[in-house]
């Protein structure tokens, strides 16, 4: 068949949905597929560490067990110094990849925004405290207060009962109205999501508060109450977890540092899922914030289209490819809607923006409090004159606060993506010097 | 401001220098600058004051420079980072030691404080250093600073005297004392200062400048691993090499307990991306220096440019066969260290003052006058240090 291409080699970048999906269709469509993830475990936020999988998840996930799909746990992507080549770190050591095509799957993280006392021990994400309780965390009898906003808040309140919290109030900044518009848009949506937040929103009527959102969190070294605001209405709330987020930020670092174009948050995608980077796909939450149905659908097209898109733009897009994406590519245009919905439905309220006092830290890998910003002109001034966004998180956490605070759009990634120990770079150079034939280092045998 | 004395041209700290002088004489004086006060090579470098002695203009302007550093280091502003660690130039071996010998007997003999260190001697003052090394040389009055502070606090004493300085204004052509800015306006003044670093060459084709691009690392917070800033003297055995890149070990405290790793140098390159043969060769140079450093976590790398000129001397002065215009660039990797005395200098020059040490190794037209001149200007030698 003319469109295959047996010695392609594919590496996809996370192993959430996206990556899942993009990583076992490349391998279907007859490529050489290696999958990397940071974590120790594929799944990526949504289903790693769930006990059981959820349906689709231990089926995905069983099938990346049963391919000869390379999957390289704990291997994180530090840099991409040109096209074709990765540098990652794996077991602590360097390892470089080779690929002819990339898929980028790296998801997205929280948002936190900053007021007083967010700072506090128990003050974690929304992801971020159902992780830890998968992880073990003791949540029973516990109380956790949920706020910030999106629909995580709901199935993240939902599934706290069962570590045995009680859930006395989730706080979505979001108007009623908007929440009405939303979940007549979630009948568009296909797969059980819906379902289960409109579940989670039936059990809860109580406690759910639409336009609510915190404005102080108690307590010295440890958190003891929230106190929540609606209209002109404040209450305080004892607990003992304050469990908040303010929706996603994809994860752009790997996208912008082998420069794909970025337009208004997200790495900007053809119908191919090809980035403006020759020969990077991307698909997921860096290309719009949509959950894991989207990421399924586009980790499909992106894993068909790299490994059978011809090399040369002009070359027909052969029939093969047409009819195996057909079907993701419907499923991807009816999650696109969603997601149109789902953004439409969570706009930041603009009173978020006066949470923090001035010195109400906003950095906190350098302690930078907000009134440490007046003055600076842009991310780069604050960066370079008052630290910001210069300790270990890169500006993840600050970055995309102050751009909501004060419109600075973060500027400049550089290498490495996370920290990583002397040794290993010292050792990088060596350890590609030693690979004589073109790809060895993908495939070390498992 | 309407009509300005002087302009400037670039805001990194060898600009924001010459506008604090030239404030403080009385011209009202107007910076433009291309991005953010203080964001080119000031950015970049390592904030290492120190006195060098490769030769004896480079020391002649070293010594002047730090000493205005070591009048004004109490006024600095926190963020300025100021921390005066010394330097330690570490002696591998009989024939380093030697060569610090000489240098400590030079230093002393020239009014700096400086100290021959024994092989237990080094170990005292920098536990951290792999066993074996024969001994050093610690040079008191240096210190380590962070640069980008440094001129906006430069700039905010030029505006308090009614300078202006406006950000994210690129000057695209210089013609005559006429500058044509992005937008299309032009600006006018008596005085044009070019403080744009390696991008003066833009503005004034022809300047004997050469970019040198330098690879730096920074780690996580490791407090108290080092005291001093530490640099080989190694440099000086391989000083004659015309070596298109080279590293060497120069590693920095930094005031938040992190640790500034350099260094490299390249010629012919002028994108900013990393090298990674380059930025390995430097850390295992590092680690072999302090075999610790291994585990610490490197959480950014980044390069930067130096404007080096063929003696590795800078501008300094007016610029040959141009009316009103006036160099302040081609600082190389001491630029940090020497931007005070830049100013100084350039300053008393344009009030006619007599300048605080000989400005002639530092004036342009020694490279522009004549061609048969030119060349028969010397090639420094390739000594590596920042
Ligand atoms: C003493 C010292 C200590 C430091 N400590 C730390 C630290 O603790 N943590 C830390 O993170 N950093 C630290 N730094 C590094 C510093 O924050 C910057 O990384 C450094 O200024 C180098 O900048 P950069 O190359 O990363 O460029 P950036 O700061 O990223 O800036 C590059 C600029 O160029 C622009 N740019 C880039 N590419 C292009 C293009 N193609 N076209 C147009 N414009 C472009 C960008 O928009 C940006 O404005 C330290 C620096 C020094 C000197
Ligand atoms: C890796 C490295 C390590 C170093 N270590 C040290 C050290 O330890 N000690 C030391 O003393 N020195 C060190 N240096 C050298 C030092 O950093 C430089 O010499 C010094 O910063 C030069 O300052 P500057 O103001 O001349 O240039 P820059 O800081 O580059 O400033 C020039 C400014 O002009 C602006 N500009 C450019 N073109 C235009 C235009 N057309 N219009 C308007 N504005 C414009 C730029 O945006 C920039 O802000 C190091 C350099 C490097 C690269």
């Amino acid at each position: 068949m003319s469109d295959l291409h047996p010695s392609r080699e594919i590496v996809v970048v996370g192993a959430g949905p996206a990556g899942l999906q993009a990583a076992l269709a490349a391998h279907d469509a007859g490529a050489r597929v290696t999958l990397v993830d940071a974590s120790p475990e594929a799944g990526g936020q949504i289903w790693r560490g769930g006990h059981p999988p959820s349906r689709i998840a231990a089926r995905l996930l069983g099938r990346l067990r049963d391919s000869p799909v390379q999957f390289l746990r704990g291997c994180t992507i530090v840099d991409a110094p040109k096209p074709g080549q990765l540098l990652a770190m794996h077991d602590g050591n360097p390892l470089w990849l080779s690929y002819h095509r990339l898929v980028l799957a790296t998801g997205a993280r929280e948002r936190f925004l900053p007021f007083p006392g967010w700072t506090l021990p128990n003050v974690l994400g929304v992801g971020g405290i159902q992780a830890l309780a998968k992880g073990g965390l003791d949540l029973a009898g516990k109380r956790v207060v949920v706020a910030g906003s999106g629909p995580l808040l709901l199935s993240v309140a939902a599934s706290l009962p069962l570590y045995g919290a009680q859930v006395p109030v989730i706080a979505e900044q979001a108007s009623l109205s908007h929440l009405v518009r939303f979940a007549l848009g979630l009948r568009y949506l296909p797969g059980k999501i819906p379902e289960a937040l409109q579940l989670a929103w039936r059990l809860q009527p109580l406690r759910f508060q639409a336009a609510t959102y915190p404005v102080r969190a108690h307590g010295d070294m440890r958190l003891t109450a929230v106190t929540l605001r609606s209209a002109d209405r404040e209450w305080t709330v004892d607990c003992d977890y304050l469990a908040c987020a303010f929706g996603f930020v994809p994860n752009l670092e790997l996208a912008e540092l082998l420069g794909c174009t970025v337009r208004e948050g997200f790495v900007v995608v053809d119908n191919w899922q090809q980035t403006t980077a020759p020969d990077v796909y991307c698909a997921g939450e860096p290309t719009g914030i949509g959950g894991a149905e989207k990421a399924m659908a586009e980790g499909a097209v992106a894993g068909l289209a790299a490994a059978l898109l011809p090399e040369d733009a002009n070359s027909p897009v052969s029939r093969n490819l047409h009819s195996q994406a057909a079907p993701h590519l419907a499923r991807r245009a009816r999650c696109h809607h969603f997601a149109q919905v789902l953004e439409r439905s969570f706009p930041l309220r603009p009173e978020l923006r006066d949470l923090p006092l001035p010195e109400t830290t906003v950095c906190r890998c350098e302690d930078v409090p907000l009134i440490h910003l007046e003055g600076c002109s842009s991310w780069r001034d604050a960066k370079l004159q008052r630290r910001l966004g210069m300790g270990h998180c890169q500006g993840r956490v600050c970055g995309a606060a102050t751009e909501f605070l004060l419109g600075w759009p973060m500027q400049s990634v550089r290498p490495p993506l996370s920290p990583v120990p002397v040794r290993l770079l010292a050792a990088a150079a060596l350890a590609k010097a030693d690979d004589s034939n073109p790809h060895p280092q993908t495939r070390p045998g498992q | 401001m309407k009509h300005p004395d002087a302009i400037v041209i670039g805001a990194g700290i060898v600009g924001a220098s010459c506008a604090e002088r030239l404030s403080a004489d009385g011209q009202r004086v107007l910076v433009l600058e291309a991005e953010v006060v203080g964001s080119g090579a000031t950015a970049a470098g390592m904030g290492h004051v120190v006195v060098m002695d490769d030769n004896e203009a480079e020391f002649a302007l070293t010594r002047y420079a730090r000493q205005l550093w070591l009048e004004c280091a109490h006024q600095l502003p926190a963020a300025a980072e100021w921390e005066p660690v010394g330097t330690l130039w570490v002696a591998a071996d009989d024939e380093e030691l030697d060569a610090a010998r000489g240098k400590c007997a030079f230093y002393r003999s020239q009014g700096c404080r400086a100290d021959l260190l024994s092989a237990q001697d080094l170990y005292r003052a920098e536990p951290k250093l792999r066993p074996g090394l024969a001994g050093g040389l610690l040079v008191h009055d240096d210190a380590v600073t962070y640069p980008p502070p440094v001129a906006a606090w430069l700039l905010e004493r030029a505006r308090n005297r009614g300078a202006e300085v406006r950000t994210g204004v690129r000057v695209q052509a210089l013609e005559g004392g006429t500058l044509r800015l992005m937008n299309g306006d032009s600006l006018q003044a008596g005085l044009v200062v070019v403080a744009a670093g390696a991008a003066s060459l833009r503005l004034i084709p022809g300047l004997p400048l050469q970019p040198r691009k330098g690879h730096l690392a920074i780690t996580d917070r490791a407090p108290g691993f080092v005291h001093h800033q530490l640099v080989e003297l190694g440099y000086l055995k391989s000083a004659h090499g015309s070596a298109l890149e080279s590293v060497a070990f120069n590693v920095q405290p930094r005031a938040t307990g992190q640790l500034l790793i350099g260094s490299s140098r390249q010629f012919g390159q002028t994108g900013a991306e990393i090298h990674h043969a380059l930025l390995s060769r430097m850390l295992q140079r590092a680690i072999d220096y302090l075999p610790g450093l291994a585990d610490l976590s490197i959480l950014r790398t980044w390069t930067g440019f130096r404007a080096a000129t063929p003696d590795k001397l800078p501008l300094i002065g007016p610029a040959p066969d141009r009316e009103q215009v006036w160099l302040a660039t081609g600082h190389e990797g001491l630029g940090i260290t020497t931007s005070l005395a830049t100013g100084q200098i350039l300053a008393d020059l344009v009030a006619g003052r007599t300048p605080g040490i000989d400005p002639t190794p530092y004036a342009p037209a020694r490279f522009l006058s004549a061609e048969d001149e030119r060349s028969s200007i010397p090639e420094a030698a390739d000594v590596h240090f920042h």
